[in-house]
């Protein structure tokens, strides 16, 4: 396969990982934190962690637009299938997130909601045009990589005035979460979480470009290095990093030049601000309000907004007491930390967001790190 | 002056559907078994018309008896249809105690409204899978459920075979330092089936694996100089190559070290997978099998089920190691280790 | 891509596996070029020289291995 496998080969793995070993400084520790779901998935299933040094720490920050989801916009989806009788359209990895009265999409698909996954945008308003006599709204997440799609089948619904069809519009920006970490308490003031530098996403980036994360280099002089999802790109990305570091440098860097420019996808971008508009602001599972973090859909197409259509009014809903979610979600706290991980909290029985979808820092170190935890006796 | 016969108008598979009466046990149900069922299924067994099956009992080995529900949607895909894939699936499940299938059971629940056409071509198709694997359909049942209640048709398949005395293979026998074998390439059927799948459609040469593997289970265990040695045979349909040995190591309380450069799936299947956000190892597969067996027979082994039609792609994949958590490692193309585990819910494709 | 189709869609081909995914974000997207596919809609093309370069950054020899 062009364009991966030769982004996914060992010996350039082995010859980077040497790179790294090589240049980290003695006696000095280096924090990096990525916040894009591929990357997380990336450095899980190909077992990076274990290529790098041991100072060289990974911490997985809100990359997952699933993780993010607070319980109480789960809930409005829930309720909209089962008291509501909408046929609810969204991505598969929502379906399992917990949400509250031991509820979950796909539990109350079992319950006889109509939940259908789909596995884009488009096939959601292609139900909609299939079934006329049904009211059928898509539950829209995702960072800026899944907006533009969405922002397309909006238009696209206007433009051949399918009135079936509405967006539960849950769409958050990269940029505010970034700032909201590098603000909040724990980095700014305590130092209680180190962050040298950080991976900048993937897929986000090919949509808004490598300019915005300008602001976080100058403004807290910390290094960025956008890098792309396949292994080889997130470990190169590592090495820039630390190479900022040990030169005291805090720009931003774009390994993955291959797909990402300076003003990104303008088309998208173009399109996106025809169709949303900002929140002033959006509760995050586990950063709270987030001002202008977050995007609505404008007025012009309120016919195809489903909280105005359907009159929902959101209500905050508190996670479970030991869900650490929200602390591991910051970086502050790492899946093992957590009361519930591993016993309580598990991939079949998920108490929160972080161990549903397999971008979510629990899910991925279940699946992929836990023999780590453990130490194994091996013949 | 002749007696009229009784004109019994013969049944319309061209434009007739299935109606409550098929499943009510009169002269239309019977019609049906007659016309359709015992014509395709034809053998010595079935003639004898009882509601069961008189079968001769082995003279020595032990019986073997496996069971198989098929809810698959949808009914008919590239390699196959719920009616081959019943045939083979019962069969298969035999054929992995070391057992000769010979005798199969099925069960029909079909949906009010269902076109004889297409039930008369899964019929003929089971018939033909029967054959071609040289096991007979002896007994069966057929009913009817309101439309709306049932996915078109639901197959439920039974399976007698004899396991040939002195062998001992099954879940728990996996023993530190075996050789984890596979008989061919990965994920093919699971990728067949979500190609045509709503929402999830491209267009592929990839073909369902489904197919009978007891003959290759006799090759192999003719191949051996003692046919204890080989430990475990498993199928892996649901979940994939990953479940089939988590479940395997946790039944033995071992662990595994699989190595993926050796874990042989076609580039289609990959290419397929990494569009739809899957991973190989997860996916159905219906016509491969997994065997763990002692390491020193583990080359004679690959032989025989290499010179099979069914097995050219056998690999070894992996050793069995000691670990009291049962996890399945794998050392990745990359480089780095990571584990293996069981999947959990429904494969769900990725969207970030 | 390999086939341009009606309505702004295109099919494109990963190692002969073929999808019909949309174009509307990529509209100046040619045949032979490659795609970023995200949920069923191309997102942006590779820049193949961007791309070699990129392997041969990989490849790059570290100063302090050498001074080592």
């Amino acid at each position: 396969m062009k364009y991966i496998d030769e982004f996914r080969d060992g010996d350039r793995a082995r010859h980077i990982g040497a790179n790294i070993a090589a240049e980290v400084r003695p006696r000095r520790s280096y924090h990096f934190m990525e916040f894009c779901g591929g990357h997380t998935h990336a450095i899980s299933r190909y077992g990076i962690a274990g290529m790098l040094p041991d100072s060289v720490r990974m911490i997985h920050g809100p990359g997952c637009p699933v993780c993010v989801l607070p319980i109480g916009r789960i809930d409005l989806a829930i309720r909209l299938a089962m008291e509501r009788g909408v046929m609810l359209c969204t991505y598969g990895d929502t379906m399992r997130v917990p949400a509250s009265d031991g509820l979950s999409l796909i539990k109350a698909k079992a319950r006889g909601a109509d939940v259908r996954m789909v596995y884009s945008a488009h096939d959601a308003l292609k139900l909609a045009e299939q079934h006329p006599d049904r009211e059928v709204v898509f539950l829209a997440i995702g960072f800026e990589t899944t907006t533009p799609p969405t922002a397309l089948v909006l238009r696209d619904a206007r433009d051949r005035a399918v009135s079936n069809f509405s967006a539960l519009c849950c769409h958050v920006l990269t940029p505010a979460a970034i700032t909201h970490i590098l603000e909040s308490a724990e980095v700014r003031q305590l130092g209680t979480v180190p962050i040298d530098g950080f991976i900048g996403p993937a897929h986000v980036s090919i949509v808004i470009g490598s300019q915005p994360y300008e602001h976080f280099a100058e403004e807290y002089r910390k290094p960025v290095v956008i890098a792309g999802f396949e292994p080889l790109d997130v470990m190169q990305g590592i090495l820039m990093l630390v190479r900022q570091v040990n030169a005291a440098r805090a720009e931003v860097e774009n390994e993955f030049s291959r797909a990402v420019t300076p003003e990104g996808n303008l088309a998208a971008q173009n399109l996106v601000s025809q169709v949303f508009e900002l929140r002033e602001s959006f509760e995050w599972r586990g950063l709270g309000d987030v001002p202008y973090s977050a995007l609505k859909i404008r007025p012009a197409f309120a016919a195809w907004d489903a909280e105005r259509k359907f009159d929902l009014q959101y209500a905050s809903v508190p996670d479970h007491k030991q869900c650490e979610c929200g602390a591991i979600l910051r970086g502050v706290k790492r899946p093992t930390d957590c009361k519930l991980f591993g016993t309580v909290c598990t991939p079949e029985s998920p108490m929160g967001s972080c161990m549903v979808s397999n971008e979510g820092a629990c899910a991925a170190h279940y699946a992929y790190g836990r023999f780590r935890d453990i130490p194994v006796v091996t013949a | 002056m002749s007696q009229r016969k009784d004109y019994v108008r013969p049944i319309d598979f061209k434009h007739g559907r299935i109606d409550m009466t098929h499943g009510a046990g009169g002269r239309v149900a019977a019609q049906l078994i007659d016309e359709l069922f015992a014509r395709a299924f034809d053998n010595e067994y079935l003639r004898q018309g009882h509601d069961g099956a008189l079968l001769p009992l082995p003279t020595q080995g032990r019986l073997v008896m496996a069971t198989d529900g098929h809810v698959i949607s949808p009914l008919f895909f590239p390699g196959g249809d719920i009616g081959s894939l019943s045939v083979h699936g019962t069969v298969n499940d035999v054929a992995m105690s070391g057992a000769l299938p010979l005798y199969l059971a099925a069960s029909f629940i079909i949906e009010e409204g269902f076109p004889l056409g297409d039930l008369r071509r899964i019929v003929e198709s089971m018939a033909a899978a029967a054959r071609e694997a040289g096991v007979s359909i002896v007994t069966g049942d057929t009913k009817v459920v309101e439309q709306g209640k049932g996915d078109g048709v639901f197959i439920s398949t039974t399976g007698i075979g004899v396991a040939p005395p002195g062998l001992c293979i099954d879940g728990r026998q996996a023993r530190v330092g075996d050789a984890v074998l596979v008989s061919g390439t990965l994920g093919e059927h699971g990728v067949a089936v979500m190609s045509l799948r709503e929402s999830l459609e491209f267009e592929t040469a990839i073909v369902s694996d489904s197919a009978a593997l007891h003959t290759l289970v006799q090759a192999m265990l003719q191949a051996l100089p003692d046919p204890t040695l080989l430990h475990v045979l498993r199928d892996p349909t649901r979940g994939g190559l990953a479940t089939t040995l988590n479940e395997v190591a946790r039944q033995s309380q071992v662990g595994m070290l699989l190595r993926e450069a050796d874990i042989p799936v076609l580039p289609q299947v990959a290419a397929a997978c990494e569009l739809l956000g899957l991973d190989p190892l997860y996916v159905a597969n219906e016509g491969k099998l997994i065997a763990v067996c002692a390491p020193e027979v583990a080359d004679t082994l690959l032989a025989a089920m290499r010179a099979h039609p069914l097995g050219q792609g056998a690999q070894r994949i992996g050793t069995v190691v000691e670990d009291a958590n049962g996890f399945v490692q794998m050392e990745t193309c990359f480089g780095g280790r990571r584990v293996v585990d069981w999947l959990s819910g429904e494969q769900l494709p990725r969207i970030c | 891509m390999v086939e341009l189709l009606p309505g702004l869609r295109a099919v494109v081909d990963l190692s002969g596996v073929r999808k019909d995914v949309s174009m509307d974000l990529v509209s100046d997207a040619q045949l032979g070029d490659y795609v970023i596919i995200h949920v069923g809609y191309a997102i942006g093309k590779i820049d193949p020289e961007e791309a070699e370069r990129t392997l041969a950054l990989f490849a790059e020899l570290s100063a302090e291995q050498g001074a080592a």
